[in-house]
């Protein structure tokens, strides 16, 4: 049984600790509503960009020698993942659930014989990662110091990805990133952007033809590295829009949890208060009842 | 029937402009193109120039590069460079010249590049008369 003290202390501890998460939930919240703005904002342009790929590619007249950013390698030898995750951790599983797909990802790649590169950006996914596949790492990035993630940041980690690929380092890409789907639900998610997502999405169904200045090739070229920036830009936004909210409700989870435990704390301790003077008294009252 | 149509300039961040106008002029790669209402479809890209929106007054945008779509009477502009005229200062575009002049002082860039900076140049002098 702790002393009446001890329970003191841990009461004060607890109550201190629970301010400190408020405080960041609050915190958290104030971002996210920032973060998601800005999410909704830059949604309409990579999807208009994806469109206007989906368009190109199906009035390409020679698919043979259509840019290879589109069509691929023709080889499926190695693959490039790029783990996108944040630089700060208390929130909740948002960096060890993009990890998790990641690594189950991994695993099929490395069986399937297949080799296997890895760029982290953000600190956190490289510390998860770089325990079991460090070899595996070719790049890492971390945006610590930059207080909003612009299209810059994307564009660098765009020109690095297409720099690989030129010099003919890996045949598919994919992202690694959460997508953010409300305050509470964030979904792991990867995304291939090299060879180019050919799948067409609902709205995109009607065939129009175009007229293409200059031929379509070179929009093409003009357009396939531009796209790969924006898909990067694209997941940078959902990523810190659910980096806020996962730690958001992390936050106010932990913020309740520790108001139960005060609750439970200070019953304990009162009912320990209790106790001791009725044993005094019983100590006073036996005492005088003996005279 | 108004003549008029959409026009839409969209950066990865935000939407820069949605409005109606009757004619846009548009630095396409290959030269100036006017843009009317029921265009055939069209997709090009641009070089540095002015997007010019006329509607009662002229809405002039300074861009690098972008992409264009043209559909449904539906004009797309997407851009990470776009800026509007009036709000560019002078000291702005001088940096902006002394840094495109520095670029194609420099012999190893390809013929590309240096038609792009050429127009970027000419067009921002023209800015700054």
């Amino acid at each position: 049984m702790p002393s009446l003290d001890d329970l003191k202390k841990r009461i004060k501890s607890v109550k201190s600790t629970q301010k400190i998460t408020k405080a960041m939930k609050m915190v958290a919240a104030a971002k996210l509503r920032k973060a998601q703005e800005n999410a909704e904002k830059g949604r309409p342009y990579s999807q208009k960009m994806q469109n206007i790929i989906l368009n190109l590619t199906k009035s390409i007249s020679d698919p043979q020698n259509a840019p290879k950013l589109l069509v691929g390698t023709g080889i499926d030898k190695t693959h490039l993942c790029v783990v996108l995750t944040a630089d700060r951790g208390l929130c909740g599983g948002f960096n060890s659930n993009i990890c998790k797909l990641a690594k189950s990802s991994f695993k099929k790649i490395l069986s399937e014989g297949k080799n296997l590169k890895i760029i982290t950006v953000g600190s956190k996914g490289l510390d998860q990662i770089k325990r079991e596949y460090e070899k595996y790492i070719v790049k890492k990035f971390s945006f610590k110091d930059k207080k909003q993630i612009t299209f810059k940041e994307a564009e660098i980690i765009g020109n690095e990805i297409i720099n690989l690929f030129k010099k003919n380092e890996f045949d598919k890409c994919v992202l690694f990133y959460n997508n953010f789907k409300n305050v509470i639900t964030q979904i792991p998610q990867a995304q291939q952007i090299v060879p180019a997502d050919k799948n067409p999405t609902k709205e995109n169904e009607e065939n129009l033809s175009y007229e293409f200045e200059p031929e379509e090739d070179e929009i093409l070229e003009d357009l396939l590295p531009k796209n790969i920036s924006t898909q990067v830009f694209k997941a940078f936004l959902e990523n810190a829009a659910s980096e806020q909210g996962s730690r958001m409700t992390a936050m106010d989870n932990a913020t309740r949890n520790a108001g139960d435990l005060v609750d439970k704390l200070t019953i304990n301790y009162n009912r320990s208060r209790q106790a001791s003077i009725t044993k005094e008294l019983i100590e006073i009252i036996s005492g005088a009842e003996s005279l | 029937m108004s003549e008029k149509f959409t026009i839409e300039i969209i950066s990865p961040d935000r939407s820069i402009i949605k409005t109606e106008t009757s004619e846009v002029v548009i630095p396409s790669f290959e030269g100036e193109m006017g843009i009317l209402k029921d265009h055939i479809p069209l997709i090009t890209f641009l070089r540095p120039g002015l997007i010019n929106i006329k509607t009662s007054t002229d809405q002039k945008y300074f861009v690098e590069e972008g992409t264009v779509e043209f559909s449904n009477n539906n004009l797309l502009i997407l851009t990470s460079t776009a800026k509007e005229v009036t709000k560019m200062n002078n000291k702005f575009i001088d940096a902006l010249i002394s840094e495109s002049e520095k670029k194609l002082d420099n012999n190893e860039i390809t013929d590309k590049e240096r038609y792009l900076l050429s127009y970027k140049l000419e067009t921002l002098r023209n800015i700054n008369q």
